[in-house]
């Protein structure tokens, strides 16, 4: 029997000032998470201590941070929110980490809170600078011009999972999966030849395995940092996934992944199709609107990304029949999507306009080329290739095709709003993000697997919180209305 | 409003075969092409101005 799995979500924006005066992007990404902070609302450091994103899942030892962990020194904004989220600047982007969640729907709910953030905290910023200035935040992944910035999703695993087996299942399912994942993206790095793709990130894809992310991007990244017990857990760390506005195609990028992971786990996978050559086929895949290029195989036979995923969905589902827990009704959810979702593909995967990003995009794009005439290599066409990814309810050009119905919704708007200020409430989230907002003033630090209080005492207190599934509402929920302050909780959790 | 080229989901949770799994396409109506006319209108509007100078500063540092 599976363990339970839990799944954040990390989401670099692209960001642009437009205005009288320049404004480099790392400042930038500084006064947006800065002028959130300063609203008042939250003032809660990001605690370090247990961060290790040099450990290899492969073995060996930890190399030592060395400077990596000053962001404060640098003056880099970097702050915990009361929904349980991290909101930080990482390199040149301003970073929203999802709180953990246990489930797809969840996931998308926070993840899309998170654009609610960034939209607020941007009009906050642009006040801050010189009048006539606008800060512009993109859900995209690429500017086109060679930068990429990531999308990370992050899965619990358990340990005893061997890191090969996970490599050698999850290829193929990485490959194929863009059918529903990519994002979209005109042109190509690799291939002049390529006007359209499924993928904002395929290009920058180089190796199979490794510990890097911004430079040789591996398909499968080996950092091994649980934020959890690493004696039980460890991460998967998954770097090739697309930003998506759709929430379709959030909701199946990790509810498909959760389910998969579960069949890992429990080793019910039948044997799975071995790429020969993993990159080549994650860029042919990324290349190929039809999803019927073929990829060979290492037994010397070829299958298309189609019948890859209709491999996985058929395993899956025979794994989650077997097994005595079955499949929760999200799950159940799940796998009704994605059935319906490969029927269409295999009628034609651009009919999946209105459920993921890249067809979505690329029928307004048809559309839009078509009325004007314009060349796929045209400004204005890049413009709204941009500006689909433009979070601004106004003009963001995802958001005016909501308005109108031809994007299909699956959680709703008061959900998401909620969501910006409530953590969810089946995870070690709840813990963090009340503490926070009940107790703000002794919250001097929170990490993800930490909450560092300051009772007024000679030192810091530090509350360890190493297990995901510890610290819902249904298990201290209870506690935290019965207590006024962090002093009488320590007091309580520790007799 | 316009739900072409969606996937209709069943509304069944049963275990029914994928033949069920019901598709529909774009039809060629009055009202899709009036739809679509309507939101290429609207994003004529709303698209920023000064597109190419927008598309060519839209330089990003490279990230995760």
């Amino acid at each position: 029997m599976s363990t339970a799995k839990f799944v954040g979500v990390e989401t670099e924006y692209g960001i642009a000032v437009d205005g009288p005066s320049p404004v480099n992007p790392v400042l930038a990404s500084s006064l947006v998470v800065g002028a959130y902070r300063a609203a008042g609302r939250d003032e809660v450091r990001w605690d370090h201590t247990d961060e290790s994103p040099l450990r290899d899942a492969r073995g060996g030892p930890v190399p030592e941070p060395g400077e990596a962990m000053i962001d404060d020194e640098l003056g880099l904004a970097n702050t915990v929110l009361t929904n349980g989220a991290r909101f930080y600047v990482d390199h040149a982007h301003p970073e929203y980490a999802s709180p953990e969640c246990s489930n797809a729907r969840d996931l998308v709910i926070w993840d899309r809170a998170g654009e609610l953030i960034l939209a607020d905290a941007a009009g906050r910023a642009a006040a801050t600078l010189a009048a006539g200035s606008r800060v512009l935040i993109h859900k995209n992944n690429t500017d086109g011009k060679g930068a990429a910035y990531g999308t990370h999703e992050n899965y619990l695993v358990p340990r005893s999972v061997p890191f090969g087996r996970l490599t050698r299942q999850l290829l193929p399912f990485f490959v194929s999966r863009l059918l529903f994942v990519g994002a979209g993206r005109l042109g190509s790095g690799l291939d002049p030849q390529v006007s359209f793709q499924l993928s904002q990130r395929a290009d920058f894809f180089e190796v199979e395995l490794g510990l890097e992310t911004t430079l040789k991007r591996p398909l499968m990244n080996t950092r091994d940092e649980p934020h959890a017990d690493p004696d039980r857990y460890r991460r998967l760390h998954v770097i090739n996934g697309d930003a998506n506005l759709c929430e379709v195609a959030t909701f199946l990028k990790v509810g498909t992944m959760l389910l998969l992971l579960d069949a890992i786990e429990d080793d019910a996978l039948p044997e799975v199709p071995e790429l020969l050559d993993p990159v080549a086929a994650f860029h042919a895949v990324s290349h190929d609107l039809t999803a019927r290029t073929p990829l060979a195989l290492q037994d010397g036979s070829t299958t298309t990304a189609l019948a890859l995923q209709r491999w996985y969905l058929d395993a899956v589902r025979r794994y989650v029949k077997e097994r005595a827990e079955g499949v929760d009704p999200v799950g159940e959810e799940v796998l009704e999507r994605w059935e319906a979702l490969l029927v269409t593909a295999d009628d034609d995967p651009r009919k999946l306009v209105g459920q993921v990003d890249w067809a979505t995009k690329l029928d307004l794009l048809e559309n839009y080329r078509s009325r004007h005439g314009l060349d796929w290599t045209h400004d204005r066409l890049k413009m709204v290739e941009l500006q689909y990814h433009d979070i601004r309810p106004d003009k963001g050009l995802y958001h005016r095709l909501a308005a109108r119905g031809l994007v299909e919704r699956l959680v709703t708007d008061a959900e998401v709003a909620a969501a910006v200020h409530t953590p969810p409430e089946d995870t070690r989230a709840w813990f963090r993000g009340e503490c926070i907002r009940r107790f703000r003033s002794q919250v001097v630090a929170a990490g993800w697997d930490s909450l560092i209080l300051d009772l007024g005492r000679d030192s810091l207190q530090r509350v360890p919180m190493m297990e995901p599934g510890k610290g819902t509402r249904a298990q201290v929920g209870a506690l935290l209305d019965e207590v006024d302050s962090a002093t009488e909780l320590l007091a309580r959790l520790t007799t | 409003m316009s739900d072409g080229g969606q996937v209709q989901r069943r509304d069944t949770a049963e275990d029914a075969p994928e033949e069920q799994v019901e598709t529909t396409s774009r039809s060629d109506t009055r009202e899709v092409i009036d739809d679509v006319d309507e939101l290429l209108d609207e994003i004529d509007d709303v698209l920023e101005e000064n597109a190419e100078e927008f598309v060519r500063s839209y330089v990003q540092k490279g990230g995760q």
